[in-house]
This record gives structure tokens, sequence and C-alpha cells, in this order.
């Protein structure tokens, strides 16, 4: 294919690649570099003041954590104080007011063991609430929206008048940007007439059925990962749709004439055989899921009680909205660290699964 | 009883279980489009019904004609339709431009340069926003004024600071490469053997035969640049320069009227999907060449 026309001309080739090169280096390498030093400062958007070197202060504000046990409430007897709610505890208040070191701490979780209380605290709560968040709605809406797709890859891939057609009516939502998404979904989620909840009261011949979809915090994060999923479904059944296509049909008629069936040829065939396509596919939906923005900012504002609130939501909230960009960056780097490790182990977990 | 009936009944509980899919898949926005042409009133009382996706008596553009009106929506249409058709130009040239070096000239560190390229396509841009933002509020930008040249500091509420930033794409120049690498060597060499020079080349003979790679760059180009959201709310501030999706959500929070917000999201979904339906043959066959390769 290559022929022996020896080097180009130097001047061409800075041409032709300098323009994308220079914009490369301008608006991600560089923005990158700066974020590095920005974490180490506390750099404001639009501030009077000089930006003042503030080391691994922003680190340390965003990930310092600490454990602590807190002890029930006794009484002059020594014995535990209840009330209508279980066992009393003091509040974070009394607790901080004992221990001097927790300058600065608030709880981010805490479980009741026993007559004791585990307290996780933090100086960034919100940041780890956000994190955890992120991570539920990734474990949410990956093994949905993935499953989803390739099972319409599969509908979409069998010889039937009208495919090209329910591909297309699939792939619509994708068209659709995420803020009309959502917006629709907002209605469609209405707890006294969204469609949804109309649907259930239907289906379950309970006028009262259909929880507060976006008002609810246990409800709001599967709500937004369920509409995700529905808005790129369609775009992953494509990938799919051309892995499967790719797979040989004489390895099917093969293992059709050695006896297996509908699901062994699933298992056995079109798995193996869409190993890479997975990898992409997880991959490229685990950035998605890790980026959420826009669903979260347009229906839940991150609420309810943060329920909703995201990494990248806590990073514009800081570095945009409070216009600290030391911080900002701070939240986006590490952020950006846990992306790359989490893509990292998803290719490696998956290529190991295939070896065996 | 014989395999050919059991093959159409099976292709009918399929058509079925496909329609009852797509049915779940079109409904919100088929939601959205019937309920643009409805008065706020009808919306309520069919919202309970199969009436909901269907039109009614009181079908009137009403809400276009308020939501055209009333609101910034055709000054934000233009802002946007600006913004996405520099991307789209800018962006195929320069793109186009980047992949040709690397697949069709030869010269030290090109490998180089396509694995940074590679590596830069899994870089969210939530990552960059924020420092982003604080690089383009230093970023000097020149302005005549009473016949001087003047430096201005900063690019919030522009045009360009929601266009410069998006023109180089990683993604697209990857799908350049692809593509470009595989047309055949043959073709420039005749061409380079007249006396063809690189430029020749790409204008005369690679980019006339790379409709579909241009087709889906223009796709993935147009997207990004029509869906914009989180970049516009950090860097516009005035309703002047602000585009289509910030607009909405700004009207969203401003209206009650169910009616007006569906024209309004129907108004600017409708250009993505055209173009969508104008290039999907296209699109689909190069998202189908990613997915084997990545």
């Amino acid at each position: 294919m290559k022929t022996k026309l020896g080097r180009e001309n130097p001047f061409a080739v800075a041409a032709f690649a300098s323009p994308a090169l220079l914009l490369f280096v301008l608006f991600v390498v560089l923005p990158m570099l700066l974020a590095a030093g920005a974490t180490m400062t506390n750099h404001r958007l639009m501030s009077p003041e000089p930006t003042k070197y503030v080391g691994l202060d922003n680190y340390r504000r965003l990930l310092a954590l600490n454990v602590v046990a807190v002890d029930s409430v006794r009484d002059a007897q020594g014995a535990v104080v209840r009330d209508e709610e279980g066992v009393r505890y003091p509040t974070w208040r009394q607790v901080r007011k004992d221990k001097p070191e927790l300058e600065g701490y608030r709880p981010a979780f805490q479980v009741d063991i026993g007559e004791s209380r585990i307290v996780l605290a933090a100086t960034d709560p919100l940041f780890y609430r956000s994190l955890i968040n992120t991570f539920l709605f990734a474990a949410l809406v990956l093994p949905l929206q993935c499953g989803v797709a390739l099972g319409l890859a599969i509908l979409v891939n069998q010889k039937i008048r009208g495919r090209v057609f329910f591909r297309t009516v699939y792939f619509a939502p994708v068209v659709t940007s995420m803020v009309v998404a959502s917006i629709v979904w907002a209605f469609m989620l209405n707890t006294d007439r969204g469609m949804l909840n109309e649907l259930l009261r239907g289906l379950l011949h309970d006028p009262n059925a259909g929880p507060d979809w976006l008002g609810d915090s246990r409800y709001a994060l599967p709500a937004i990962a369920l509409m995700s999923a529905w808005q790129g479904a369609g775009f992953q059944m494509l990938v799919f749709l051309a892995g499967l296509q790719s797979i040989s049909h004489e390895l099917y008629e093969a293992a059709t004439l050695m006896g297996a069936n509908a699901w062994q040829r699933f298992v056995h065939v079109t798995l193996p055989g869409l190993r890479n396509t997975i990898i992409f596919v997880l991959v490229s939906t685990t950035l998605l899921a890790f980026g959420l923005f826009t669903q979260v900012d347009v229906m839940t504002s991150g609420g309810p009680l943060d329920s909703t609130s995201t990494v990248v939501y806590h990073a514009v909230r800081s570095g945009f909205k409070e216009q600290d960009v030391g911080y900002g960056s701070t939240i986006t780097l590490v952020f950006f660290v846990i992306v790359l490790a989490l893509s990292a182990l998803q290719r490696m977990l998956v290529s190991k699964g295939d070896a065996k | 009883m014989n395999v050919k009936m059991s093959r159409t009944l099976r292709d009918i509980a399929l058509f079925i279980g496909m329609s009852a899919i797509g049915i779940v898949f079109i409904a919100p926005l088929l939601f959205m489009f019937v309920s643009s042409f409805k008065g706020d009133n009808a919306i309520f009382a069919d919202l309970s019904s199969w009436s909901a996706y269907l039109p009614s008596e009181t079908w009137s553009m009403q809400n276009y004609k308020a939501v055209f009106e009333k609101s910034d929506l055709p000054s934000f249409l233009l802002n946007s339709t600006l913004i996405a058709a520099l991307v789209v130009v800018g962006g195929i040239i320069i793109n186009s431009m980047l992949a040709f070096s690397i697949a069709r000239m030869r010269w030290r560190g090109r490998n180089l340069v396509l694995a940074l390229v590679v590596a830069m396509v899994i870089v969210p841009f939530e990552v960059i926003a924020i420092p982003l933002l604080s690089l383009v509020a230093k970023l000097p930008w020149p302005a005549f004024e009473h016949g001087q040249l003047v430096m201005h500091t900063g690019w919030f509420n522009s045009l360009h600071v929601q266009v410069i930033p998006f023109l180089a794409n990683a993604f697209c120049v990857f799908l350049f490469y692809q593509f470009f690498r595989d047309i055949p060597a043959e073709l420039d060499e005749a061409a380079k053997m007249d006396g063809a020079g690189p430029w020749t080349v790409y204008a005369r003979i690679i980019m006339p035969n790379s409709g579909p790679v241009i087709a889906t760059a223009a796709i993935v180009l147009f997207i990004s640049a029509w869906n914009q959201y989180l970049w516009p709310i950090m860097v516009i501030q005035g309703e002047a320069f602000r585009p289509v999706q910030p607009g909405i959500q700004q009207f969203f929070g401003r209206t009650n009227s169910w009616g007006q917000i569906m024209a309004y999201a129907s108004v600017i979904t409708l250009p993505v999907l055209a173009v969508f339906l104008a290039f999907q043959r296209q699109f689909v066959a190069s998202v189908a060449g990613t997915g084997i390769k990545g």
C-alpha cells in the first residue's frame, strides 16, 4: 500500500497539520495543564485579589475524611436514652465541641451499630455525596442502557419487513437534545398528571399509585437514569448492530448443526463475537454516565436533598457558580483520574473475561 | 405446522413486539410534537388517555405563534444556526486536513500525533469545561473601535467563544483518518506523477472521494454544536449570543404553558431530525465502522 515517495515538504505538512494541532494545544492541552496548576491556587474567575499559591489545600478540602464513633446519649445512671425515633445521639455540634480536630468537618454518611453511631465526616460532604450519586447513576444506567441497546440491535438485525423503519424509531431519541429530552420527561414524570404515573395507575388499578418521581430523593436518580437510557440507547444499538453484522453466518450455521439452541448460540457465538464492540460500548457509556450534568441541571438542580448532585454538577457549582476555579479544577482533575482508572479497569476486566 | 408457517408466526410476533417497543421509544417525542399544537386545557384533558398522542379538535398554530412573537427564540435560532454552520464548515476543513497529513503524508512524528488524537477522543468535555472557562476569560480578541484596533480581554458573550474551541474535534480527525487511509494510494500517486502538490491531491482527489465520511463528520459536528448546553450557560450571560438549548431551559423556567414549551422544543428539535434523516445512511455506516475498531 505504501510507496517510497520520500519525505514530504515540511512546510506542506505543517500547513495541513498545524491548524487543528494548534487548536488542540490551545483548547485541550493548555486547559488541562492550567487546571493542574490551578488546583494548587485559590484562583477565582473574577477577583480583584491576586491569586495565591495554596499547595495541596484544595485536595485536602475535597478529599479529607474522618471516621468518628459517636456514643449515644446516656442519662445520669449511664443508661441509653431512647425517644420515639430510637436511640438518641448527640448532635454534630455537640460532638465537634469535644473534638477540636473535627474543625471544618461535617457528617457525610452514618451507620448505627448497636448503641453507637459511626459517622463518616468530610470537609466537603457534598463531594462524597455527589461521587456516590455518580457511581449509583452509572450502576443504574450502564446495564439498562447497554442491555436495551443490545436487545434492540438483535431485533433490528432480524430479517423482517420494516427493520430500517424500526431502527430509525429507536434512534429518534438520540437526535433529541438532552435539554429537550429532560424537559419533555419532566412532564412525563409529573406526579399528578404525568404519563408514567397515569400508566401505573391504570395497570395497578390504584388511583394513588405512582411516586413523586423528581421530588422524592429515592426516585429522582433512577428516574433520570431511565430517561437517560431512553435518550441514549439508540446510539449503542447502532454500534451493536454493526458488531452483530460482522459475525460470520457460518459460525451460526455450524452452531445450529451442532444442536445449539438460540440461547446457546447467543452465549457461545454472539457474545464472543461482540467482544470489541462490548468494550467500546461499555467504556463510552461509562464516560457518558460519569459526565452526568444536563439532566440534573434541567430536571432537579441536584435535589431533592442533594440526591441527584453529581461530580460534574458539583464542579460546575464550585468552579462556575461560586467562581472558585481552583477548587472546581481540583474536582475536575480528580474526576478525570477516576474516569481514566475506570475505563482502564473495564478494558482489563472485559478482555480477561474473554481470554479464559 | 410446517417450517414456513412457524416462520411467519415468528415474524408476526416479532413485528408486534418491535412495534410495542417502538411506541415506548417514540411516545415522549410524539407527545411533545402533538401537544405543541394544542391549547393547555386540551393537553391536560387528553393526558390520561391515548388522545395525548393524537391531534385534537383544537389543533392550531397558536403556540408556535406565541413562541416566535413573545420569546427570543428567533434570535436564539439564528445564533445556533450560525454557530453550528461555522463549526461544521470549519471543523470539516481543519480536521480533514490534519487527518490528511497523518494518513497521506510521510513525516516523522505522525504516529505519535495519531496516538495523541486517539487519546483525546476519550477526554470528556466536562473535564475541560472549568479549566477552559478560566482560559477563555483571559484570551484576547481584536476589535475595531472608532477606526482603531483594540484588544479586548476575555471571550465571554460572543459567538466565537462558542465556535473556535469546538473546531478541532479528535473524534472527527479519527473518522477522517480511517477513511483516508483506505483510499487506494494509486489515486494520488498518479496525480503526483503529473506534478500535483499536496493541496491539489487533498482538494481534487481525496475530499471529492470522501462523501460518506464528510457527511458523518457534518452530523457529529452539527449535533454537538446545536446541542451545546453546559458551555453556553457558563460563557454567555446576556441574551444577544445565547443559543437555543439554554434558551429553552430559560423559557421552561419562566412559562407555565405546556403547549408553548412543547412548541419551542419541537422547533429546536426539527433541524437536528432533518439533518439526521438526510444523512442517515452514511451516518449508520460510519457509526458502525468506529465501533468495531474502537
